[in-house]
């Protein structure tokens, strides 16, 4: 059925509208100029802001890894259990949910789009039958690929050609979307009980550098010209000191930058944005972090802000929750997914009175309001890292409103409270500035063509919150925003209403999207298959046979055509 | 002026019934309209207390909240969860997770509590007449913060693993225990009146477990101390004598074991390490 919103005050940050009001017309899943007021369903959403549907670039939603840490946490879910409804089925919270529950969390806080950020390719099918049964919203997912020893092997022997073949066919086969590279080299160094400690510490028995590796994955991104750019764990995540590998991390592929255009995303950069040389003399490198994207406009971020709360960490990332399990001293899983990567999982608890915990909630802040571009930093905890993504809504609020910041610090660690820099920023986002950093910037980082705006031809992923931004302050009223951006009046999916008033009112399964090749020099389907097979024998404990994963395993897989090139090298 | 309120099973229930919701914290101030409108779930079901139990209000002269659950109540679990105030009387067996929670009030089975009574408490008392389960104290799986406070007292026999994790707070059993009791323990103290199947303390870092009838034996990971002749809880005194041992080694412990020395008498080659 057509559907008419009308007199919404609209932000559509890619197509410049900044709170106007409007009405935007929906057919058939797409948004239109015009459809008949009769025949339409009118949705009246004046006093209301309409924004496209949420997008998150960087959250643990499913896969091998999630899974293991709902196993591992009981005590989480006892906390937090939903009931079936008619529309809906039962499941559990609260930091690692259950598929369909967080789909439908999503779902009401008006979000339409997901990227799982890693997925052991050798773990793909399991990250897809838990994808496509996450509903509502649509999804795509990242191979990690930084420690692949294909990866490994072609980029010291300086095979630039094959390794892209090869990364190719990896995305075909775990109908993956992009690159993630996780600690690169130091997932390898685990295998062997180390990790590496700079980008020019080479990988055991590979004699490769993790600069090498962020360096040719870049250009192997560009060769294959994916929507999106690399997506970067950096190398000493979680250690004091590390802003300064972060900054370097960035500053390594600054020279592959055409027309200004991103070619790196470092996500969770929170986590990356440790000054000092130990815990106690640790603090916030969001400054310098800031001043260097401020400059240069080949870098997207996100924050991985900390919420404190009781939490589920999870990461490819071996060695640094073997680390946060020493910390911690509590329950841990490792695990070393051969030839291809690592994980770990340790439940952790932010404490406002700890001096590091608190230390880590002013970065993330800082990052987002010390970087003056909105397009360069979008809002993420890396759920759950930082804090479930239900948290969301706090987030906004306090970009939103200093009074919402100044609120929490008073109640955090006092030393941490002197040293933040929180206290000395006035900006505040605006509608518009949250628009971008939950929605369109994602869109525009990921290259999704059709999301995340509301221009003629998108896809009708359309979010209602319930806030008239004439009337409310969101400096002050900052609980009023919160309350509307988690609870999501209407959030509307490919045209059809599935939330109202913050409930689910419909339960459809949503989209994953994946990359596949057109015809171009590289063929990867066609090149790699004989070099593959023989590796297969050697490296795996899978056949070759058993790996790939075809179209028909997804239940609603939607391939997007790249053409790839050869790069200019 | 409070009110007693009896409730009973309208029928015997096949699924788990969780009613967090019984408890007189939630019932005070309410009617019985109200209180029939509470939310329980049975199975993966929402449902009302009044879909499943006959709820009745009587009148007394007393200034606190009296539950009076009549019945069957093995299926129902997490009674009187997370409760401060008021008294519970249950004439009859109940289900898991009895108490869960509570930081005040009083519960009393007359009859048979299953696993996890009292699991995690803060506070309060609970008097078990009749037999318990299992992990009675214990926290819920997975979680590492045990019974922190208040009182536990069965007087027939408690499962595995009573006082699993504890930091607070008396566990009494006046009957035996199986396998593992005070296992994990960092504090508090549990008395057992009967035997233990044995493991007692297994990877205790503090507190007292103290029995005082026949154990199998005890885990090498307990050094002897010495004998003590009595063992003083809250003023009163249990007369021994007792071997006292420190433990679990293994996990750097300094929790104390207490064990019967006239009860068993295989342990006597532990004196020569004295």
């Amino acid at each position: 059925m057509d559907l008419l919103i009308k007199g919404g005050y609209v932000y559509d940050p890619l197509n410049g509208i900044n709170g106007e009001i409007m009405d935007i017309s929906v057919k058939e899943g797409k948004i239109v100029e015009k459809v008949n007021e009769h025949e339409a369903h009118v949705i009246d959403a004046s006093g209301m802001i309409v924004m496209p549907g949420g997008i998150d670039i960087h959250t643990h939603i499913a896969g091998s890894e999630v899974n293991s840490g709902r196993l591992l946490r009981p005590e989480d879910h006892i906390r937090d259990v939903e009931s079936k409804t008619l529309i809906t089925r039962s499941g559990v919270g609260y930091s690692v949910p259950s598929t369909f529950t967080t789909g439908y969390r999503y779902a009401r806080m008006g979000y339409t789009l997901l990227c799982n950020p890693s997925m052991p390719p050798l773990e793909a099918k399991h990250t897809h039958e838990e994808l496509d049964d996450t509903p509502i919203v649509d999804k795509v997912t990242f191979p990690l690929l930084g420690d692949w020893w294909f990866v490994l092997e072609y980029l010291r022997d300086k095979k630039i050609k094959e390794c892209a073949e090869h990364v190719a066919w990896m995305i075909i086969a775990t109908k993956g979307y992009a690159i993630k590279i996780v600690n690169p080299g130091g997932l390898e160094a685990w295998g062997f009980g180390r990790n590496v400690k700079s980008l020019d510490d080479p990988v055991p028995y590979f004699n490769v550098t993790p600069r090498e590796i962020i360096r040719g994955l870049c250009i192997v991104n560009k060769m294959l010209n994916l929507p999106h750019t690399i997506h970067v764990h950096t190398n000493r995540l979680g250690q004091p000191g590390n802003y300064a590998t972060t900054l370097e991390t960035m500053d390594c592929v600054k020279d592959l930058a055409i027309n200004d255009k991103p070619v790196i995303h470092i996500t969770h950069c929170q986590f990356s944005a440790f000054k000092g040389d130990s815990w106690a003399t640790m603090r916030s490198g969001a400054e310098e972090i800031a001043k260097y994207v401020n400059a240069h406009s080949h870098v997207t971020l996100d924050m991985g802000q900390v919420i404190f709360t009781d939490t589920t960490t999870m990461t490819a990332d071996g060695p640094w929750q073997y680390t946060l399990y020493e910390l911690s001293g509590n329950k841990w899983v490792n695990h070393d997914v051969e030839v291809e990567t690592s994980s770990g999982i340790v439940p952790f608890r932010y404490r406002r009175k700890s001096y590091v915990h608190a230390t880590m909630w002013s970065i993330g802040l800082e990052l987002a309001l010390l970087i003056k571009d909105p397009w360069k930093i979008y809002l993420t905890t890396d759920h759950p890292n930082g804090g479930p993504f239900t948290e969301y809504p706090r987030i906004v609020s306090w970009l939103m409103s200093r009074k919402a910041r100044e609120e929490t610090l008073k109640k955090i660690n006092k030393k941490a409270r002197a040293k933040s820099l929180l206290p000395s920023i006035d900006r505040e986002y605006t509608f518009y500035e949250i628009a971008i950093a939950t929605r369109a910037g994602q869109a525009k980082a990921l290259g999704l063509r059709n999301k995340g705006h509301l221009g003629v031809g998108a896809d009708a992923d359309i979010a209602i919150y319930n806030i008239n931004p004439k009337e409310v302050d969101p400096s002050n009223d900052y609980k009023v925003i919160q309350r509307a951006f988690l609870r999501a009046a209407y959030t509307i999916k490919d045209g059809e209403v599935v939330v109202k008033d913050g409930e689910v009112v419909k339960a459809i399964d949503g989209k994953t999207y994946w990359i596949n090749f057109e015809e171009s020099s590289i063929n990867p389907l066609l090149s790699v298959s004989e070099s593959l097979k023989r590796k297969f024998r050697e490296y795996w404990t899978v056949e070759l046979e058993n790996y790939f994963i075809p179209e028909r395993y997804l239940k609603h897989p939607v391939s997007i055509n790249i053409k790839a090139g050869v790069w200019p090298l | 002026m409070a009110i007693i309120i009896q409730i009973t099973p309208k029928y015997e229930f096949k699924v788990p019934v969780y009613a967090k919701c019984i408890s007189p914290d939630v019932f005070d101030g309410k009617g019985l309209e109200e209180i029939s409108k509470l939310r329980v779930l049975e199975g993966n079901r929402n449902r009302t207390l009044g879909d499943l139990f006959d709820i009745k209000l009587k009148d007394k002269d007393d200034a606190e909240t009296i539950i009076h659950l009549l019945g069957s109540f093995i299926k129902v679990r997490e009674i009187g969860a997370n409760m401060t105030r008021g008294k519970i009387i249950i004439d009859g067996d109940v289900g898991m997770h009895l108490g869960e929670g509570m930081s005040g009030g009083e519960i009393i089975v007359n009859g048979y509590a299953d696993s996890w009574a009292g699991g995690a408490m803060k506070g309060g008392r609970i008097e078990i007449k009749g037999s318990a389960g299992d992990y009675i104290g214990a926290p819920y799986r997975g979680s590492k913060e045990g019974m922190r406070g208040g009182t536990i007292i069965v007087h027939g026999d408690a499962g595995r693993e009573v006082g699993c994790l504890m930091m607070g707070g008396l566990i009494r059993i006046y009957g035996s225990v199986k396998h593992f009791v005070g296992i994990d323990m960092l504090d508090g103290t549990i008395v057992v009146h009967g035997d233990s199947a044995g493991k007692a303390g297994g990877g205790m870092r503090g507190g007292r477990i103290i029995i005082c009838g026949y154990i199998p034996s005890i885990l090498p990971t307990f050094t002897i101390e010495d004998i003590r002749p009595s063992v003083n809880i809250d003023g009163e005194k249990i007369s021994g004598p007792f071997y006292r041992f420190i433990g679990d080694m293994a996990d750097k412990g300094e929790g104390r074991l207490f064990i019967s020395k006239n009860k068993n008498p295989h342990l006597s080659f532990y004196e020569k390490y004295l």
